[in-house]
């Protein structure tokens, strides 16, 4: 599948966006951080201002963006609707909860739940546009949706863990919490790949044109001499060994460097502190757009047996 | 709305012949003329004189080689929207603009309140969904709405444009849900087949499998419907194909 920039950076903006709202509001209620109006500022500027980055991006995904409001109407079928649906629901509690954090320095309990729980149930939505399409295989799989919440709390918890470094309200658990999502993250990542890797590739050229009992089918005369939407959007497709290195780049950027740089802040030094947390930050940006970049490269289309794929 | 229909009062579609059709791109150069001016006005092109032409076709003739050495032939296998009972490209429109007809079966995007997200054609086994990238919606085949209801024309061209071009008479149109119509007795005679049908989309559109050389296996008598939700009907019947050349 055609790797497009918008939904990269749609899926992994919003997803640590959604994250870091998570660990604000709970946070909050189990008192690891303070209600104090300028992390609030910062905190929630950070998340929403994610979200927000996010969200606008998918529109730019589309071909008549100014249309996108229709999106919010076909939630009893469609994940893509209802995760259009969520993400702005969640901005009710979201901004109510980030206002009165603000504005009064209060905290209602119930209220940040609920902030955290629709956060959630928007990543899960997220995952389910891609988890719930049969013709692509690599997405069609029991790990894709659980993955876009691991990857989504563990990138908020990351940031979280940065927001309280910069704010001196710093702990052990916050670290902790954050490294213990990075590796769950990573294990599932790796038992996606294996799940991929090993899975039985269903369909062939045969069944695809009904013409196996012929014998095997291959591809003579193209339809057309230049690639068309199809090949295009469904037909990119990486080298096994440019994804092998692309996986290891991904494990070490979005999992291993972040879990080293999160353990150089549990050393009592405010330096060791801001600067760990700092560059977890940065590797994990980078790794997660790695990763999700390679989510789509990798994902190949039925539809490709008609254009010389011998199986999807 | 993208709920689908529980059932339609008709299953319009089309039955191609893969024996007669010749491959002459007849039927895909008409249903760009006839849709580029039609119900998917404007059906764009990118590129058209440069190095890289591309554009929206809703139908797409392959040719494909099968079987080996003197038992190999050319098979020209025309592509479209096979205008699916249960195809997920319907359910997963975020706007509703991706339909079926109750009426009919037909299954059509609605320019107006597309948004151009491409989601469909992802959703869609057959690649037979192609985006307009400068109308920016989704063109796919709407079986000539336009043209089969379309009462000023003669009664012989209310037909898709893809039907009337064919000069091989491989293709035909009609409703597969009526068992008495000329393409559902058509359909029976020689053993049509739907692409995919372990995919389970149920496609309407049916193809003709090509005809039997005096050398060669007959086709094989093919699941019905019914079998075909089982699944494992299938499974056996390619294992016994599979076991019956390699003899």
């Amino acid at each position: 599948m055609h790797p497009a920039y918008s939904v990269i950076l749609f899926t992994t903006a919003s997803g640590a966006g959604y994250g870091l709202l998570v660990w604000l509001a709970l946070g909050a209620v189990v008192g690891l951080v303070p209600v104090e109006r300028w992390l609030g500022i910062v905190g929630f500027g950070a998340a929403l201002g994610l979200i927000t980055a996010g969200l606008l991006s998918s529109t730019a995904h589309l071909g008549r963006p100014e249309r996108a409001w229709r999106a919010f109407s076909q939630w009893r079928t469609s994940w893509l609707s209802r995760e259009g649906v969520l993400a702005v629901a969640t901005y009710i509690p979201a901004g109510l909860l980030a206002l009165l954090w603000v504005l009064y320095e209060r905290l209602v309990t119930p209220l940040a739940l609920l902030a955290a729980l629709c956060a959630v149930a928007t990543l899960y939505t997220t995952g389910m546009i891609y988890a719930s399409l049969r013709t692509i295989r690599h997405w069609y799989q029991p790990l894709t949706a659980p993955l876009y919440i691991v990857l989504g709390l563990a990138s908020g918890a990351v940031l979280f863990n940065a927001l309280l470094h910069l704010f001196g309200q710093a702990s052990a658990f916050p670290a902790w919490l954050a490294m213990a999502l990075l590796a769950l993250g990573a294990m599932l990542k790796v038992s996606y790949w294996q799940g991929i890797d090993t899975g039985e590739k269903r369909y062939t050229a045969e069944m695809a044109t009904g013409l196996g009992y012929l014998g095997k089918v291959r591809p003579l005369e193209p339809p057309h001499t230049q690639p068309n939407f199809v090949m295009r959007e469904m037909g990119y497709t990486i080298a096994r060994k440019h994804a092998d290195k692309l996986r290891t780049l991904v494990l070490v950027l979005a999992f291993a460097a972040p879990i080293a740089a999160l353990l150089l802040t549990l050393i009592p030094a405010p330096v060791a502190g801001i600067a760990g947390s700092v560059l977890a930050v940065l590797a994990m940006a980078v790794g997660l757009v790695v990763e999700r970049w390679l989510f789509f490269a990798e994902a190949e289309h039925v539809s490709m047996l008609y254009y010389g794929a011998e199986a999807a | 709305m993208t709920a689908l229909p529980a059932t339609t009062a008709k299953k319009l579609g089309l039955v191609i012949d893969l024996d007669t059709c010749v491959g002459c791109q007849a039927c895909a150069t008409s249903c760009k003329e006839w849709n580029t001016q039609g119900y998917s006005a404007p059906l764009t092109d990118q590129d058209p004189y440069g190095a890289d032409p591309h554009g929206a076709w809703l139908n797409r003739v392959h040719g494909f080689e099968v079987g080996e050495g003197d038992k190999g032939r050319t098979v020209h296998f025309p592509r479209s929207c096979l205008h699916c009972e249960t195809p997920d490209c319907v359910t997963v429109c975020p706007t509703g603009a991706s339909y079926k007809r109750a009426e009919d079966g037909i299954v059509l995007v609605n320019p107006d309140t597309c948004i151009g997200c491409k989601l469909c054609s992802w959703a869609c086994a057959y690649g037979a969904r192609e985006y307009d990238y400068d109308d920016g919606v989704m063109k796919k085949c709407t079986l000539c709405v336009d043209r089969i209801y379309n009462e000023t024309f003669a009664p012989e061209d209310r037909v898709p444009a893809c039907v009337r071009a064919c000069p091989t008479g491989a293709r035909h149109f009609g409703d597969i849900g009526d068992p008495n119509s000329a393409v559902s007795q058509l359909v029976a005679e020689r053993g049509g087949f739907d692409l995919l049908p372990e995919f389970g989309y149920k496609p309407v559109n049916k193809y003709l499998p090509p005809r039997q050389r005096r050398d060669e296996v007959p086709p094989p008598v093919r699941a019905t419907e019914k079998e075909v939700a089982t699944g494992a009907a299938v499974e056996k019947l390619f294992a016994w194909v599979d076991r019956v050349m390699s003899r």
